[in-house]
């Protein structure tokens, strides 16, 4: 008996261990791998503890076989979908993961009120937060997943913002008010919290822009992590407490970051209001039109530089062309032509998302530069390629202390010698402002496809 | 005002945890390179799964006539036990690409 429950906690107290020592791991590159091993086998260890040593009242665990069913099915599915998930997918199947958890964290809730009902007021406030958290969560992340894969748009209008206040407000009411008043809801107050934080979740993401969805990604994951939390201390648990709040602090730290990185603040995301005078103007062009130029201009001036540097930008991910990059920047490298790649941090679907694309293709990590050395090498650099980027290289974040990027960091092209964009359009990126890069004297832009420019070009520079 | 006092008291050793959790946490992230926040975002994905613990609970301790509260905890190992293998194998991809090839 006290053996049982000394492996419990002991295991559980391991299982803590690897979570942290784990998340430390993640951080670095060279150890990030092990990290993730060594989190996952402190999960295993908690679970199976949990599944042979766990007591309650003198009872072991029960329904052993409909708890080991429970977990293959979830395995093999978890699996196959981990698995089949392409690369340039990768951002919404973390989304979906996420949601599971936010579901399955409101459910243990949803349990709890029905067959213990409410009693002391802590243990109420942690099973209505659970579940009020966990379904934001939930069908927040399934917003966001939707959108990612492109099965639904985003829709803004200002209502919204409106509509999500005083939702927001009804819950925390409701809440208040099922811990501490006899509220002549019943029992049913548990589902009308849960239809409220389910639609909640829905509207909260709904009107967020796609190129956000990284952000609130990461703080749905960072409120996964807090619902967690709450079933930590509904059953006393360490490792679920432990876990959560870790989980919970560390993603709104990474939210935090992230936001930073685009020169934003979380509320500014959250409201969706980007730079409400960003529409006013649309200077900067000045009466310049932009140089055209084509593949085998841009192929016999990259194929004759020195050093060539590629910036690859969200159209580069929806092309789906980083294999086809790495072959223009080998064709390049026969030709003896150094390059290397600058990467913003928030560059394609999600911060870092760019670098596990371009290490998918094969591309060395050491060549995938971050902004502050890429900027340093930019005197140096003949020929900057800029793919499917837009609002990263763009000087008015510099420059014009009204726009709505000003002090965001961005990768200087500028100042190399030349600079040629790949684009399909001259349409303004997602910040909705002008880019007068497109207009400087030493830019071209190449009106394409990043996919099939890239191999155009591939098969160019072969020929020089 | 008493019964606040007299509740933080009660759970003094879950309010120093907490806090000094969420200090770990910061601390442990703060210095993370641009390049693995997708990576390090998903492990904490993973982590979190940890919520399948409870699910074990509530599932192991369900009166086998309850049918409400062993398909919902049925579900929720379901839920769970996707965020956790999901979340680690998916992290596990991510990963693999950064290692060096020959």
């Amino acid at each position: 008996m006290i053996t049982q429950h000394f492996l419990l906690e002991f295991a559980y107290l391991l299982g803590s261990i690897s979570f942290i020592i784990g998340l430390k791991k993640l951080s670095h590159p060279e150890s990030a791998r092990n990290g993730n091993l060594l989190a996952a086998a402190g999960m295993g260890i908690a679970i199976l503890a949990t599944i042979f040593f766990h007591q309650k009242d003198g009872h072991s665990i029960g329904n052993i076989p409909w708890i080991i069913a429970g977990m293959a099915v979830g395995t093999v599915i978890g699996w196959l979908m981990a698995m089949k998930v392409k690369m340039t997918a990768m951002p919404q199947m973390v989304s979906f993961f996420n949601g599971m958890g936010g579901a399955c964290a409101a459910i243990i809730s949803l349990v709890e009120y029905n067959t213990h009902g409410a009693h002391d007021p802590g243990f109420s406030w942690m099973i209505f937060l659970g579940l009020v958290i966990g379904s934001v969560s939930f069908s927040g992340s399934m917003v966001a997943y939707a959108k990612l894969d492109g099965k639904i748009k985003d829709i803004f209008t200002s209502a919204f913002t409106y509509i999500n206040i005083l939702l927001l407000a009804l819950i925390l009411g409701l809440v208040v008010w099922g811990v501490y008043g006899h509220n002549p809801l019943g029992g049913n107050i548990i589902w009308i919290l849960l239809g409220l934080s389910l639609l909640y979740g829905i509207l909260f993401v709904m009107p967020i822009g796609g190129a956000d969805m990284p952000v609130v990604i990461s703080l749905l994951n960072s409120f996964t992590g807090v619902a967690a939390a709450m079933g930590g201390f509904l059953y006393n648990n360490m490792v679920m407490l432990t876990g959560g709040i870790l989980v919970g602090s560390a993603g709104t730290i990474l939210t935090i970051l992230m936001t930073k990185a685009m020169n934003r603040s979380l509320l500014n995301v959250i409201i969706g209001s980007f730079g409400g005078s960003a529409t006013a103007k649309s200077a900067g062009s000045g009466g310049k039109n932009a140089k055209e130029t084509t593949i085998t201009d841009t192929a016999i001036m990259c194929g004759y530089a020195s050093r060539v540097c590629i910036v690859p930008g969200y159209g580069l991910a929806v092309a789906q062309a980083q294999h086809a990059c790495h072959e223009f920047e080998k064709a390049l490298e026969e030709k003896g032509v150094e390059v290397y790649y600058a990467i913003h941090p928030v560059a394609g679907r999600m911060p870092g998302h760019m670098n596990v694309l371009l290490a998918e293709a094969d591309v060395p990590y050491e060549k995938l530069l971050e902004l502050e050395d890429a900027n340093a090498l930019m005197p140096n650099t003949d020929v900057v390629l800029v793919i499917g980027a837009n609002d990263v290289v763009n000087p008015l974040a510099e420059t014009d202390p009204a726009s709505p990027i000003y002090g965001m960091p961005v990768v200087k092209v500028w100042e190399a010698n030349r600079v040629v964009v790949i684009k399909r359009s001259l349409s303004p990126g997602y910040a909705k402002i002008d880019n007068p890069l497109f207009y400087k004297d030493k830019s071209w832009m190449l009106f394409s496809d990043a996919k099939k420019a890239l191999n155009a070009l591939v098969s160019e520079v072969k020929n020089i | 005002m008493q019964e606040f006092f007299h509740y933080f008291l009660e759970n003094r050793d879950f309010v120093f945890l907490v806090i000094l959790m969420i200090f770990l946490g910061i601390e442990v992230i703060s210095h993370v390179p641009a390049v693995l926040h997708t990576p390090l975002m998903s492990g904490a994905n993973a982590i979190h799964g940890v919520v399948i613990i409870g699910a074990i609970i509530i599932m192991g301790h369900s009166d086998p006539n309850n049918y409400l509260s062993l398909i919902l905890g049925f579900v929720a190992v379901v839920l769970g036990t996707l965020n956790v293998v999901g979340g680690f194998v998916v992290t596990n991809r991510m990963l693999e690409m950064f290692k060096k090839k020959k």
